[in-house]
């Protein structure tokens, strides 16, 4: 019976200057090669790097380490980060993988992709067997199966992509929204990035600074604006992302109400990310105005953070009937099986996640 | 037997409220196909419904306001069916729904169901007239639903609110543009309904003309003020709920003040 195993190394075992040594692991073909693998895959995402291989005796996880490390690199402390599972265990935590219950964000959709990626790779240089090819496909429906049945994925979680949400949720298609940013900071660039990768293209930059107004400009594909013009510019705009130094509120209730009966029909999301608060709370009160500032915009992002950490129980167990029938169909019905909660049992804890950590 | 076709079809729609709840209940939202299937289902028994009837008074079965009520909920149904889709609009079902189960339900419960005293005669103008004028109400009544859908939608995004299956409500925007579509379909068709009434050769009710007229004045004003861009989507959307409801209750109180058919 050929033996299934993963080798690997992720951020709930190793910090990312153990994980660098190991970032740029070598191909399939030599990692068969010099481990004596039947057949392997190589997943190396910025969170980790797994070897997925299958072999009919056992492959010593000192020659997979030996062929991932970059350079002779490998320090003796690493052998504590690495971990491996076996038979039914690799099938289950291949399914937590590219069910997004490993990473680091949970529910993350990008790692099915990457596993996809990884797959495809492995499959075109010829180290898929039909092993690994039942596995991972077995696993990208485990995944649909999650991202459909359970809530894993839902709800933004953080700042940037929490405010690009809410802007869909209030203009649906971005690509013909204006916006407006005033105070050119860390964090309204992260949101403007987040806008612009949805479609916005009329971005205008307004700062003190008129230079800092142009690079950031620059850096969003927008424009600079004078300063003092902000206010003839929030009156065209329909999204708002404020963040300055004032001490005082710049938008107050007496500048916006008229502004907004001028454009009844039109809302404008304010994003304040500025401290102390550029907008005065309440402006949120006017009609057509939808006003977030940093703290509602992170409460969201946690909340949807809980969510999905809710959703955990729910997803574990579409895996475990998944990892129940794979199992049996592979012959490892004789190993113990595992409930979801032994799998994980302290939940997010990654830590204590390591079913054989060497 | 035509009762219990309707039985049946209010029952489809009452899976489709409960398939809601549930949905809610587990913070799940996924109701969009059931709930298509569920009103699709129940509007096929509700035409065998409406043929039954039809065929065994001869004319449109629109005579007292139990047929006015199922043609209500039919024609809503319909415009769902028809709309639902091409807007792609999720959770609209599940709102449709329980407002097409409480129509029936009610139509069901009240005695209502007075069969007219005189047989009245096939007058094609009345029954185009009729039929066109629920029809409209079906869609002044989608229009509704997608009110009391961005008036959720709003409430959640102004008060930060966004954790519940609701938050899978479609953006305000894709939200208000519906309504107007629906509201100028619904105009369109109650305008020919309108105009099809003074062909109807007879004497024109006083009453009914007062109110046919309210309502499409009321509904005229709407679209007017969208069009001249003074009104807010959500003052639009308040008036969409509160005018189908208005214009229910006068579709009730002709009933009482006039001799004739309802409609």
């Amino acid at each position: 019976m050929m033996n299934l195993f993963c080798v690997g190394i992720s951020h709930h075992t190793a910090k990312v200057e153990t994980r660098e040594r190991y970032a740029l692991p070598r191909s399939e073909e030599v990692l068969r090669a010099e481990s004596g693998c039947d057949e392997a895959l190589i997943l190396a995402t910025c969170n980790r790097v797994e070897v997925y291989g299958s072999a009919a005796a056992t492959v010593a996880t000192d020659r997979i380490t030996d062929c991932l490390v970059r350079g002779g690199a490998k320090t003796p402390e690493d052998a504590g980060v690495f971990y491996r599972y076996e038979g039914g265990e690799c099938v289950r935590h291949l399914f937590r993988v590219v069910s997004g219950l490993d990473s680091m964000v949970i529910g993350e959709t990008d790692i099915l992709g990457q596993v996809k990626k990884s797959y495809a790779n492995a499959r075109e240089s010829g180290s898929v067997g039909p092993h690994l090819h039942r596995l991972f496909q077995r696993a990208f429906r485990v995944a649909k199966q999650v991202r459909t049945r359970t809530e894993i994925t839902r709800g933004a979680v953080s700042v940037g992509s929490v405010a690009v949400d809410l802007a869909v949720k209030i203009f649906g298609d971005l690509r013909d929204r204006r916006v407006l940013i005033l105070g050119a900071g860390e964090t309204s660039e992260r949101t403007a990035r987040a806008l612009n990768s949805r479609g916005v293209t009329d971005i205008r930059v307004s700062n003190r600074s008129f230079e800092r107004a142009e690079s950031l400009a620059a850096v969003v594909r927008g424009r600079a604006i004078s300063f003092h013009e902000w206010s003839r510019q929030c009156a065209e705009v329909d999204i708002l992302i404020s963040s300055t130094a004032a001490e005082e509120p710049l938008l107050t209730p007496n500048v916006l109400s008229p502004m907004m009966r001028e454009r009844p029909d039109r809302p404008l999301f304010i994003i304040d990310i500025a401290v102390p608060r550029d907008v005065a709370p309440e402006v949120n009160e006017i009609d057509g105005v939808f006003l977030y500032d940093i703290d509602s915009l992170q409460a969201i992002a946690e909340e949807s953070l809980a969510l999905r950490r809710q959703q955990i129980a729910a997803a574990e167990v579409i895996i475990a009937a998944h990892v129940s029938d794979f199992r049996v169909r592979l012959g490892y019905a004789r190993e113990s099986p595992a409930s979801p909660a032994s799998v994980n049992p302290r939940g997010l804890d990654g830590g204590a996640f390591r079913a054989s950590q060497l | 037997m035509d009762r219990q076709l309707l039985i049946v079809s209010t029952l489809c729609y009452f899976a489709g409220v409960v398939h809601t709840l549930l949905a809610i209940r587990d913070r799940i939202s996924r109701p969009r196909r059931f709930n298509f299937f569920a009103i699709g289902l129940g509007f096929l028994f509700q035409t065998a419904f409406l043929s039954v009837r039809g065929h065994a008074l001869g004319r449109c079965p629109l005579t007292n306001l139990f047929e006015v009520f199922i043609f209500l909920a039919w024609s809503v149904a319909l415009i769902y069916l028809l709309v639902g889709p091409a807007y792609r609009l999720s959770l609209m079902g599940a709102f449709t729904a329980p407002l097409v189960f409480g129509l029936q339900t009610f139509a069901l419960i009240a005695p209502i169901d007075v069969p007219h005293q005189a047989r009245l005669p096939a007058n094609p103008w009345l029954e185009f007239h009729a039929s066109m004028s629920m029809v409209a109400y079906g869609a002044f009544a989608l229009a509704c639903v997608a009110g009391v859908m961005y008036l959720v939608q709003e409430r959640q995004l102004k008060t930060h609110q966004l954790h519940s299956v609701f938050s899978r409500l479609p953006p305000l925007s894709n939200l208000f543009a519906a309504i107007t579509r629906l509201l100028w379909l619904g105009f369109a068709l109650y305008t020919a309904g309108l105009i099809g009434g003074f062909f109807t050769g007879g004497p024109l009710p006083r009453v009914k003309m007062i109110c046919a007229f309210g309502v499409w004045l009321f509904y005229g004003a709407i679209l007017q003020g969208r069009h001249l861009h003074r009104l807010a989507p959500k003052r639009v959307a308040l008036l969409c709920v509160l005018g189908f409801g208005a214009a229910v209750s006068v579709l009730w109180a002709i009933n009482f003040v006039s001799q004739g058919p309802p409609v």
